[in-house]
């Protein structure tokens, strides 16, 4: 069985991308079982979707712990260990993924990791929103069981709500990523089941807590300044101190994190380690005094990296 | 006949398109949500007719699929968790009203705390309710489940609706190759939804679920629901005879998977079932002599069958994906209360809790679930329940509170021994 995973955030067609590849796969005659997995359902947040293909009936379910293959579309995942990329890979295990960022330290990664050449399709102006299929050819390819014209059918078959231009354009993208690949053809290796001859469960006497600690509270507020929700953002919102008129209630008290404070000349301070990109400050700002920019991390200033 | 890959939640939207709904009232929930979609996606293209209303609650929307229903009009709906429980009061209701009709459940733990991924409590909650339950295991059995549910829902004999229930995540929004049957078949299947008693028109006032006092008339009106439920099981398997003559697939009441000479039996229902046969294949490649049997139909419940499967086994091992908080698994009581003071009745049933909100259950777990019942066997002792939960996940849970706490963590005894520095 080959085990494959995509990793993205809401909204970058990683879903989409696992759907391709396994209607391409189940065109070509496997047993073939993909889902998606979100935590908070919400656009930017970590997700990933995963892949079972097999010559037989599946019966394993649920998330894939051990991945012969993983893809991930977006490097500033690596930030997030919530994200789980790397969970349970094994030496056997592909990697394909943008260039990592310049800081990153070396990914405690012990399989084989391929880089997807992100100014190449920068330079053949594949737009944003057709990378999903980029990313299924280039798994399509990396696992050798797919033929182009299966991929080409499955791109269709997933995406003919869309129309036929948005059709034609994610099958360019999708042969794109094929090409991209195509040193590496096949070089995913399927596995058999995990035996259940792992070590025993370690089950343990559940144990008696006092309602203090056994009910689901969160009696700490250090935790909602530990939780980087800065790191959500895919737009920025951003003060212009030419407009802004100090009224300083409107947007500091809309913010739904709390993240805009006033500071002693009354005038509005975004906390970006905590902006989660909402935009409602931009909505209730009277003097339209707030601008959106696309997100660019700059831990300079007080971004998270 | 299409072979397609649908998620469970597109296969319950096809079995509704294939059974002719007419009207569907909706609410929508995660991970449901999807099930409405595709149908209002369908409407919108012209692919489908019949009606699909949004209603303000889930409440509203068991009330309006329970009063169409009345009046012949073939009803689909969905719901999923809290959703369910904010019906409830009309969940136990329009049984009452002996209105036919089919919803489908996706299950998803309940709060507190809240949560998004799948256990059984939802649909336990609504176990006695005169809905009757079929679980399914794989996205083909959530479509198949349907068009029987209209079945035998409408069926003279039955006449009460019947609730079609999945795993949210793991069958809802994952996708595996399901037929689709062929149309001009399932409407044959499923028939018309012709009664006297549902030809409901002005001039021919009804009143549905009128008040009694006295608890003379209560108890039979109550006792007639209950035995038109029982009457489900005979309708069940005439039904799946024809589905199986039709289909070439056929529905089962109990999925029986090498039991039939095992000396140990795993009992569970849903879709962590498939897991399991994993599990089984192993261990019957070593040699252990196991089992599966899993529930399909939950109410009625198919006693006879259960007893038929399990008679003569000397371990079983019920595995339930639910709490009753206060008594354990409400799968073991079921089981057990079916088997209890027969002839031929398994001297050990072990009781496992696993799988709770999502909760995954390994092959090492089965394994050893199956050691334990084993050891059970040869004690004749049988251990008290226990909850699938690790050493590492205890320490997980620290980890959490220590950082929700904080400063309010308390030092507790329990926290001694448990590797937890
Ligand atoms: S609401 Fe607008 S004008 Fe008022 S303080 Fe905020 S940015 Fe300035
Ligand atoms: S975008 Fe949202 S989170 Fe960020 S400062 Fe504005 S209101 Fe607050």
């Amino acid at each position: 069985m080959y085990r494959i995973r995509f990793h993205g955030r809401g909204g970058q067609g990683m879903k989409t991308a696992s759907r391709i590849l396994g209607t391409a796969c189940f065109i070509e005659g496997y047993e073939v079982q993909d889902a998606p997995r979100y935590g908070a359902e919400r656009r930017g947040a970590p997700m990933f979707a995963y892949v079972r293909v097999s010559h037989t009936t599946i019966y394993e379910r649920g998330v894939v712990p051990v991945p012969d293959l993983v893809v991930v579309a977006d490097a500033s995942l690596m930030a997030i260990p919530a994200a789980g990329l790397l969970t349970g890979c094994t030496p056997q295990t592909i990697l394909i993924m943008p260039p990592l960022y310049a800081e990153t330290p070396p990914l405690p990664f012990p399989g084989v990791h391929l880089t997807m050449d992100m100014d190449k399709i920068r330079e053949t102006q594949i737009s944003p929103s057709h990378l999903s299929s980029l990313w299924a050819g280039a798994a399509a390819r990396l696992c050798g069981i797919v033929t182009e014209t299966s991929l080409l059918q499955a791109v269709e078959e997933e995406l003919v709500l869309l129309g036929e231009e948005a059709v034609a354009k994610n099958r360019q993208s999708a042969l794109f990523g094929w090409r991209l690949m195509e040193a590496h053809t096949g070089c995913v290796t399927e596995k058999r089941e995990p035996s259940s001859k792992a070590p025993p469960p370690e089950w343990i006497e559940f144990p008696w807590d006092p309602v203090s600690m056994s009910a689901p509270a969160i009696r700490s507020p250090e935790t909602s300044r530990g939780v980087i929700t800065g790191l959500w953002r895919s737009v920025r919102p951003v003060i212009d101190d030419a407009r802004c008129g100090k009224c300083w209630w409107n947007c500091s008290v809309h913010c739904p994190d709390s993240a805009i404070t006033v500071n002693k000349e009354g005038a509005p301070v975004i906390d970006y380690a905590h902006c989660k990109g909402c935009l409602i400050c931009v909505e209730e700002c009277p003097r339209r005094a707030i601008t959106v920019r696309p997100e660019e991390r700059d831990p300079e200033k007080g971004d998270p990296p | 006949m299409r072979r397609r890959l649908l998620t469970g939640n597109q296969a319950a939207a096809w079995g509704a398109r294939l059974s002719g709904m007419e009207y569907a009232p909706f609410f929508p929930i995660t991970p449901q949500t999807e099930i409405m979609e595709t149908l209002a996606g369908w409407i919108d293209r012209g692919e489908l007719t019949g009606r699909l209303v949004t209603l303000d609650s889930e409440h509203s929307m068991v009330t309006a699929a329970g009063a169409a229903a009345a009046t012949g009009v073939r009803v689909f709906t969905a719901t999923s968790s809290q959703g369910l429980l904010h019906a409830m009061e009309m969940i136990y209701t329009v049984p009452g009203w002996r209105a036919p009709f089919v919803m489908v459940n996706v299950s998803r733990g309940i709060a507190s705390p809240i949560t998004l991924e799948p256990d059984h409590n939802d649909i336990m909650a609504a176990r006695d309710s005169g809905f009757l339950q079929i679980h399914c295991a794989t996205c083909q059995e959530v479509l198949d489940a349907i068009l029987l549910a209209y079945r035998i829902a409408e069926h003279p004999r039955v006449r009460l609706p019947v609730l079609v229930n999945m795993d949210g995540f793991y069958l809802s929004f994952t996708r595996e190759p399901v037929i689709i049957p062929d149309a001009a078949l399932a409407t044959r299947f499923v028939g018309a939804f012709t009664d006297d008693d549902t030809q409901f028109t002005p001039r021919t006032p009804t009143s549905l679920g009128v008040a009694v006092l006295g608890g003379t008339p209560y108890s039979y009106f109550r006792y007639q629901a209950h035995q038109a439920s029982l009457n489900a099981l005979e309708i069940f398997e005439e039904s799946a005879e024809e589905f199986h003559t039709l289909f070439n697939r056929r529905p089962l009441l109990i999925e029986e998977f090498y039991s039939e000479d095992a000396d140990i039996v795993f009992v569970m229902i849903g879709s962590f079932a498939t897991k399991a046969k994993n599990a089984v294949m192993e261990l019957r490649a070593e040699g252990w002599k196991i089992g599966l049997v899993r529930p399909c139909l939950l109410r009625p419940l198919p006693i006879h069958a259960i007893f038929k499967a399990l008679t003569g086994k000397k371990g079983v091992a019920v595995i339930d994906q639910n709490l009753a908080a206060g008594r354990g698994g409400v799968l073991h009581g079921e089981i057990t209360g079916a088997l209890y003071g027969r002839p031929g009745a398994p001297p050990t049933i072990t009781s496992f809790i696993g799988g709770l909100g999502g909760r995954d259950i390994s092959g090492a777990e089965f394994r050893e679930m199956a050691v334990v019942t084993h050891h059970a066997m040869e004690r004749g002792e049988t251990p008290p329940p226990r909850l699938l939960f690790t050493q590492a996940e205890l320490a997980s849970v620290r980890k959490m509170q220590a950082t929700a706490l904080g400063s309010h963590a308390l030092p507790t005894k329990t926290q001694k021994g448990e590797g937890h520095e």
